[in-house]
């Protein structure tokens, strides 16, 4: 089997039997190839948040289930997913301890799947956080002790980068993690994030809401709409779209408008 | 020599009260919660150190003490954690429940001494007192005073187990115990059950406290169910003391500043006595310095944007 994450019929639904039920996932299906990096598009409450947090096993889903590298993850703890699923949200401020240092942080996330030393913080693991540290290219390899707390907005979202990845995830899952960052940062991020998906073959799933991006980064495409699979585009196809037909497709097949946003630009 | 006793004195009771502040500060500075159990925790250490030093040896007893203030903040962590109980309830929800063990423990009294009935030769009952630690040591070491031999001993175990517990949080557990009080979130995306984290470090905070019940219970030879009331308060004053000492830095000094708070709040207690304070005073003064030191930073900065706004003003006349 190569699939790296199966989804088969997974159904959510939050505050079920109220007005204000809402099918967040409606058997939603999607198997992901070992290696793949899809981006995810969808307006908003259309469930992508959703889905990222049933792989993570925030909630329990009323059906379905979670296949990560053929073992089923459905019901499994949330932290012990963690051990090969690693993630990033658009805050930055999530997925770093702002009182503890660079090199704390980076220990804590390594040391998941690493062989424990007496002292989490040791010469060899520092020699190699340094390394990868300077892959980064913003001086942090220089700034190790300095708190997480200190940092701007940017360098820690790269810095929660590399501790989501350090561990060789078998799964990394990014949620709009450069939505929160000033375009030159975005673009930097994202950069580095290519190149380290890139660098250590992992299996990725990326949502945007950026058409472009979408497009340029990754080897295929999905769009959901109302916790369905409402287009999954790769090779060829996605080769010939452009950000323009991506909308007109999205509107044709939902048979409405693309987003609240864009509703409102129009 | 009056000073000097005094002195002698009060670093004494610092050093017995020190375990208390490493508490606190593991509970309130470490992991960022507010845990009420430490009242009922030191109580707790004292009495069944109490029991056990009468029933059997005095140095088993304080491990017994510190054991028994372990399962309390397990208690805790459990109604925090597992239960989801607000962490201010699930403290004081321990805290009121220990009361009656701790009456259990003592037999259905509120206070024991440390010592046994026993009938001499000539058929009299008399007391015997227990062996206790100090008494131990003072044996080991003739001719040392009584104040020295408490401030000596319980200043080599506050070093011992500051000096532990300073490495255990460079190890992964204990890091991992930081980064909860930190950011919880991190915890579990760094496959660390965060919830156990949490457990361990009250586990550990309401141990230390009863660590310092256990070591009093010897010292001052008997055990007293109203010991506990305002050591929360005592333990706080003595960690804000030891970061205005310090200032706010890593974990290490951080450890290292509690246990100088407490000698430095023992030390102010101490000579407030000297100018006449009355000793039911002692609660009132220790809730004024925890309140005023908590209102400093806010103060400082009412007072620079005072100081600018003042400025402006000037600025405009001119």
């Amino acid at each position: 089997m190569n699939a790296q994450l199966t989804i088969t019929h997974l159904t959510k639904k939050f505050d079920p039997g109220t007005p204000n039920e809402k099918h967040a996932l409606h058997d939603f299906s999607l198997e992901v190839a070992k290696g793949d990096f899809i981006t995810i598009l969808g307006s908003n409450g259309a469930g992508k948040s959703t889905l990222f947090n049933a792989i993570l096993g925030k909630f329990l889903p009323d059906a379905g289930s979670i296949l990560l590298d053929g073992e089923d993850i459905t019901y499994e703890k949330d932290y012990k997913r963690a051990l090969n699923i690693g993630c990033l949200y658009q805050n930055p401020l999530r997925g770093t301890a702002p009182n503890m240092t660079i090199e704390e942080n980076l220990a804590l996330a390594y040391t998941r799947k690493s062989t424990h030393h007496f002292f989490a913080v040791n010469k060899k693991d520092s020699a190699y956080f340094r390394e990868l540290l300077a892959t980064l290219d913003l001086g942090l390899e220089d700034r190790m002790k300095t708190k997480m707390g200190l940092l701007s907005g940017g360098q820690r979202q790269a810095a929660a980068l590399l501790m989501a990845t350090i561990a060789r995830p078998k799964l990394l899952l990014l949620d709009e993690h450069t939505a929160a960052l000033d375009p030159a940062t975005a673009q930097k991020v994202l950069e580095v994030t290519r190149q380290i998906i890139a660098d250590r073959g992992l299996t990725a799933l990326m949502i945007t809401h950026d058409m472009d991006q979408a497009l340029r980064f990754g080897n295929r495409t999905i769009m959901m709409d109302s916790g369905k699979l409402l287009l999954d585009i790769s090779g060829a196809e996605r080769g010939a779209m452009t950000p323009e037909k991506l909308v007109d497709l999205f509107v044709r097949q939902a048979k409405q408008t693309l987003s609240d946003r864009t509703r409102l630009s129009i | 020599m009056e000073y000097v006793n005094l002195i002698l004195s009060a670093l004494s009771q610092g050093m017995l009260y020190a375990p208390m502040a490493m508490g606190v500060f593991i509970a309130f500075k470490i992991l960022n919660t507010p845990d009420l159990t430490i009242d009922g925790s030191l109580v707790f250490g004292m009495t069944v150190c109490a029991v056990v030093t009468i029933a059997s040896h005095p140095i088993l007893a304080l491990f017994a003490g510190t054991l028994a203030g372990a399962a309390a903040g397990f208690v805790t962590g459990f109604l925090q954690t597992k239960l989801r109980i607000n962490a201010i309830l699930a403290g004081i929800l321990t805290m009121t429940g220990l009361y009656t063990v701790n009456y259990m423990v003592l037999g259905g009294q509120s206070n024991l001494y440390l010592q046994t009935a026993e009938t001499n030769e000539s058929g009299a009952e008399v007391f015997v007192s227990s062996s206790t630690i100090y008494k131990m040591f003072s044996d080991l070491l003739p001719g040392l005073e009584t104040n020295a031999v408490v401030l000596l001993l319980t200043a080599l175990i506050v070093a011992a187990v500051c000096a532990l517990l300073c490495v255990f949080f460079k190890t992964r557990p204990g890091m991992a115990i930081r980064a909860t009080g930190d950011n919880e979130e991190m915890v579990r995306s760094s496959s660390i059950n965060a919830d156990a984290s949490r457990i361990l470090g009250i586990v550990l905070a309401n141990g230390l406290v009863a660590l310092s019940g256990s070591l009093l219970c010897q010292q001052q030879r008997y055990a007293d169910l109203n010991n506990g009331s305002g050591m929360l308060v005592v333990g706080l004053a003595s960690v804000i003391i030891g970061q205005v000492l310090f200032g706010r830095r890593g974990v290490t000094l951080g450890v290292i500043s509690a246990v100088a708070g407490s000698a430095a709040y023992r030390l102010i207690l101490q000579f407030a006595y000297k100018i006449d304070m009355p000793s039911y005073a002692v609660k009132l003064l220790s809730a004024v310095i925890v309140a005023l030191a908590l209102t400093l930073p806010l103060a400082r900065q009412k007072l620079a944007i005072h100081k600018a706004r003042t400025a402006a003003r000037k600025g405009e006349q001119a």
